[in-house]
């Protein structure tokens, strides 16, 4: 393992990707992907459309499992116990169960508000009532909702709005306990309102957990990040603290992206 | 680009529209009129079967055998027959199909095996009955040894009806967005547990839908039930299913000779005497009413679990 190309970060890291490539049949998404995900740290991946961000993230929680012909390549290393989430010995469910995953559309389950919070611990097998009661509490109180659907629970989610359903996904996301929280362009299909009370949110989680955050918005990424990653054409292209990012890029296809003159 | 236009070329673009829209006049004629053709057709249809049945619609219809004198005649042992029929027909054809549909849906590699299968299966919706009925008497009656019975005519028409029910459940499956799949998924679901909590509950309207459907065109199905050698005349009850003693089921029934609806239908008509006829109208429409009302029930049924599913 090369090291010394890694990143270097004055924080506890919690992962790593180390040489990560990432193919859907013989098309090569991802190109020698080195990261590093600081402990409680929001990253922040940038970059167009297509430039392979979303299939970054999708790999941490082994989504492209799903579909036949997906291949990675390298590892991605989640610390402190070194797993190698890639490991064709690791089982995706393990994956699944350590990382949680909030996507770019609010995606709540037909089924009652509470049921949806608690699917994790419905898939775990727990059936204790009073465990799932508190779970469903403590989840939606960090991802500020509690006040707002407390006294009907067992409505169905769809009554929500689209923010609210967003925030319901984030506390599914949460009640599992995940040691990172990977974001996929959570707020694209939000109005403004709704946007500045999830990048709120963000803020708030890396309190509790690390974030690893997805998005088209540039500001977003400026407002909400501690690092960020420029992606290009399946590239990383640069990775840094995002003051610097947005501030002094070193590299100019950087520099072209942030000032808007492509992208 | 001349944007400006003189009067004469504004009324020369209206009469093009005039003359553009006349077609949507002549198509809309055209099907208003092939609807009711189609419609007028089968109105006058159950409209003749009523006046013509109307002299036998009578409780004792339901309960009386089939006898000599038209008059008398019943179908009791017709529609307890479709009954018991339709019973082992739903037992076979729904766990099977939908099971199928799931595993072809959820849990099958992508590749020309399955590709192959994926054809055949909607071929086989295609088939015609008749073939089934051949089938069965080769297979169950036959080489199994199961008789002219209420099992053996369960187990023709749940083959027959099992494509439908696989295709349904396949259509079902496929409305669910691949994004709430994913959902499940992200959470650490099991591929069981995504189909146990999401998938069937999600696809059940359809499915139910399909498994009626499928069930209505099976109680009409007469050829492959004479194909099997089901009874024309039968003026005794299968061993009723519940019974006052322990374990208080039997299944004797199952290998009891039956008849079914069609089959009276088609037994009466052939009679030369007029009263016959008006028996079997009457047993017709019964027919019609009762496959009307699983359709009728399986539009109720989607609509009131659709309303609980968005995305």
């Amino acid at each position: 393992m090369i090291r010394e190309k890694l990143p270097q970060l004055p924080h506890r890291i919690k992962a790593e990707t180390h040489h990560l490539s990432f193919y859907y049949g013989h098309t090569r998404a991802l190109k020698d992907i080195n990261l590093v995900l600081g402990d409680n740290q929001v990253t922040a991946l940038i970059g167009p459309s297509g430039c392979g961000k979303s299939t970054l993230l999708r790999s941490f929680n082994r989504m492209h499992d799903l579909y036949a012909g997906n291949r990675y390549e390298g590892e991605i290393v989640l610390y402190p116990d070194n797993t190698n989430l890639l490991d064709p010995g690791v089982d995706p469910i393990e994956v699944r169960m350590r990382l949680s995953m909030v996507f770019q559309k609010p995606n709540p389950f037909p089924k009652s508000i509470y049921e949806n919070v608690i699917y994790g611990q419905r898939v775990r097998g727990i059936k204790k009532r009073s465990v799932l009661d508190d779970k469903c509490e403590e989840a939606l109180t960090n991802a500020a909702l509690w006040n707002e659907v407390k006294d009907r629970l067992h409505d169905m989610a769809f009554a929500l709005s689209g923010g609210q359903q967003q925030r319901l996904c984030i506390a599914r996301a949460l009640a599992t306990d995940p040691e990172i929280l990977l974001f996929d362009e959570p707020t694209a299909s939000l109005d403004p309102i709704a946007t500045a009370s999830i990048e709120e949110l963000i803020h708030e989680l890396k309190q509790k957990v690390t974030i690893l955050i997805v998005t088209h918005n540039m500001q977003q990424a400026a407002r909400v990040s501690d690092y960020t990653a420029y992606m290009y054409l399946g590239e990383m292209i640069e990775f840094g603290p995002t003051d610097e990012i947005f501030i002094k890029p070193k590299d100019k296809r950087t520099e072209d992206y942030i000032t808007g003159r492509f992208g | 680009m001349r944007p400006l236009k003189t009067s004469a070329e504004v009324i020369s673009l209206r009469a093009n529209i005039t003359q553009r829209k006349r077609w949507d006049v002549i198509f809309g004629l055209l099907g208003i009129l092939a609807l009711a053709l189609g419609l007028m057709t089968i109105a006058t249809l159950l409209i003749d079967m009523l006046i013509d049945g109307w002299v036998r619609f009578h409780p004792d219809f339901l309960s009386n055998f089939p006898s000599r004198h038209a008059g008398k005649a019943g179908i009791l042992s017709a529609w307890v027959g479709s009954g018991l029929v339709m019973l082992v027909t739903a037992v076979v054809a729904v766990p099977l199909g939908v099971a199928a549909g799931v595993w072809l849906e959820e849990y099958a590699p992508k590749h020309w095996i399955t590709d192959v299968i994926e054809i055949n299966v909607n071929n086989l919706a295609g088939v015609p009955s008749i073939i089934y009925g051949l089938l069965a008497l080769g297979l169950f009656v036959y080489t199994f040894h199961l008789g002219q019975s209420v099992r053996t005519a369960g187990l023709t028409l749940a083959l027959l009806i099992l494509p439908m029910v696989i295709v349904a459940t396949r259509e079902a499956i496929r409305t669910i967005p691949q994004i709430i799949r994913e959902g499940a998924y992200a959470l650490g679901a099991t591929q069981w547990q995504a189909v146990k909590h999401h998938i069937l509950p999600y696809s059940t309207p359809g499915i139910l839908t399909g498994i009626i459907i499928g069930m209505s065109r099976a109680i009409g199905e007469t050829a492959p039930i004479i194909t099997i050698g089901a009874l024309t005349f039968i003026a005794f009850l299968p061993p009723p299913p519940l019974t006052d003693v322990a374990p208080y089921l039997n299944f004797e029934w199952l290998s009891a000779p039956f008849t079914v609806m069609p089959i009276q239908i088609f037994s009466w008509t052939s009679r030369p005497e007029a009263a016959f006829q008006h028996n079997a109208a009457a047993a017709s429409a019964l027919l019609v009413l009762m496959t009307l009302t699983m359709n009728g029930l399986a539009i109720w049924l989607r609509y009131r679990l659709r309303k609980n599913l968005k995305w």
